[in-house]
């Protein structure tokens, strides 16, 4: 039997098969989500925010798209995973409340979708699906036997990429 | 310099604790005028909670819930979030249009949608108005925005701006209910990491 690991706002987590990875009520924050499709290696990141420059104090990597993602390739690498092969699928990056401002905060989710496709580029990963953007909360779960991305929404319903 | 969130004392966490009690007291008086109802309101709650546990603030991330958001503007800045469940959202809506509706949907029509917006208005703008006279600060809630959606996705909007500045947030929380548990809600003031400071000298606590 699978077992599902949740990976919670700043978090991150890789699973071998036969195991699922899943974020619950995902908002402006974007579900990375990496597979190595010959390891049947998943991994999943829960990034917050895009950059880790604009931080102070402490900082948990996995929070920041610059600092989040190589971690994820990291961590898959040491349960086997190789990097060349890894392909990417993404989710979230939502603006849940529809204020008409340029306020950071508000349009977060744009700014994390852009930065994480950037930083993928970067690392020479490519994006294989997606479902960003948008004013809906998204839950997914994501599956190390085949890859598959499942994304459900409130208005929306529910659909595999 | 900002305050870190993990390093306030508890003397400093009962006076913000009092902010929300004086605070909510005014915003529920306001809501029980509007509804023509008693309104009862818990103890406030401080919550200093790691990221991933602002989803689950409520219960269950998936939980379908209406989120009325305002940011506060002026000497503290901050958000100010009211929480309805869709059951509550749908009884507020027909107590102020005195009407019997059977509506239990994600969908409010355009009147529905104000008359909520108006609600967390007049709850914004009376618990900011307790501030503002308690601690003679100038703070201005911005107009609402309204969001029918999963709770966690509603709950992290606020979070987010605390990201820059460490690992965890404030969360100042208080439960209301109208006694049968029609029109039960959450009412969260959440400052910004840099307003404590000004938060903290105007109540006279040097830090």
């Amino acid at each position: 039997m699978e077992n599902v690991i949740k990976v919670g706002m700043a978090e991150l987590n890789v699973v071998s098969c036969p195991n699922a990875l899943t974020t619950l009520g995902l908002g402006s924050c974007i579900g990375l989500c990496l597979y190595d499709s010959v390891a049947k290696i998943a991994g999943m990141i829960h990034i917050m925010l895009p950059y880790s420059t604009n931080g102070v104090g402490e900082c948990n990597p996995a929070k920041y798209a610059d600092t989040g993602i190589p971690l994820l390739i990291n961590w898959m690498e040491r349960k086997g995973a190789v990097k060349n092969r890894l392909t990417a699928k993404m989710a979230g990056g939502a603006q849940m409340f529809a204020f008409n401002s340029n306020n950071d905060i508000i349009q977060i989710g744009k700014k994390n979708i852009i930065a994480t496709k950037e930083y993928l580029e970067k690392m020479n990963i490519r994006i294989v699906a997606e479902d960003t953007g948008g004013n809906c909360g998204r839950t997914i779960e994501f599956y190390s036997n085949d890859g598959s991305l499942l994304i459900k929404t409130i208005g929306q319903g529910t659909k595999t990429i | 310099m900002a305050i870190i969130i993990n390093d306030l004392k508890d003397n400093e966490l009962d006076i913000l604790r009092e902010i929300g009690n004086i605070g909510a007291g005014n915003a529920v008086t306001a809501l029980a005028k509007l509804l023509n109802k008693r309104i009862e309101m818990s103890v406030p709650r401080i919550k200093i909670l790691d990221f991933k546990e602002i989803p689950e603030i409520l219960g269950d991330p998936e939980m379908l819930v209406t989120g009325i958001l305002l940011s506060m503007n002026g000497d503290l800045t901050g958000n100010i979030l009211f929480i309805l469940r869709l059951e509550a959202a749908h009884a507020l809506v027909n107590i102020l249009m005195s009407k019997q509706d059977t509506n239990d949907g994600i969908q409010f029509d355009e009147i529905e949608v104000s008359a909520l917006k108006e609600t967390g208005n007049i709850l914004a703008g009376s618990y900011l108005s307790a501030l503002s006279t308690m601690l003679n600060l100038n703070i201005t809630p911005s107009t609402p925005e309204l969001c029918v959606d999963m709770a966690g996705a509603i709950l992290s909007v606020p979070a987010i701006a605390f990201g820059s500045w460490g690992e965890s947030v404030l969360y100042i929380e208080n439960k209301f209910t109208d006694g049968n548990q029609n029109i039960g809600g959450e009412f969260f003031l959440i400052p910004d990491v840099q307003s404590y400071e000004t938060l903290l000298k105007a109540l006279g606590v040097t830090s």
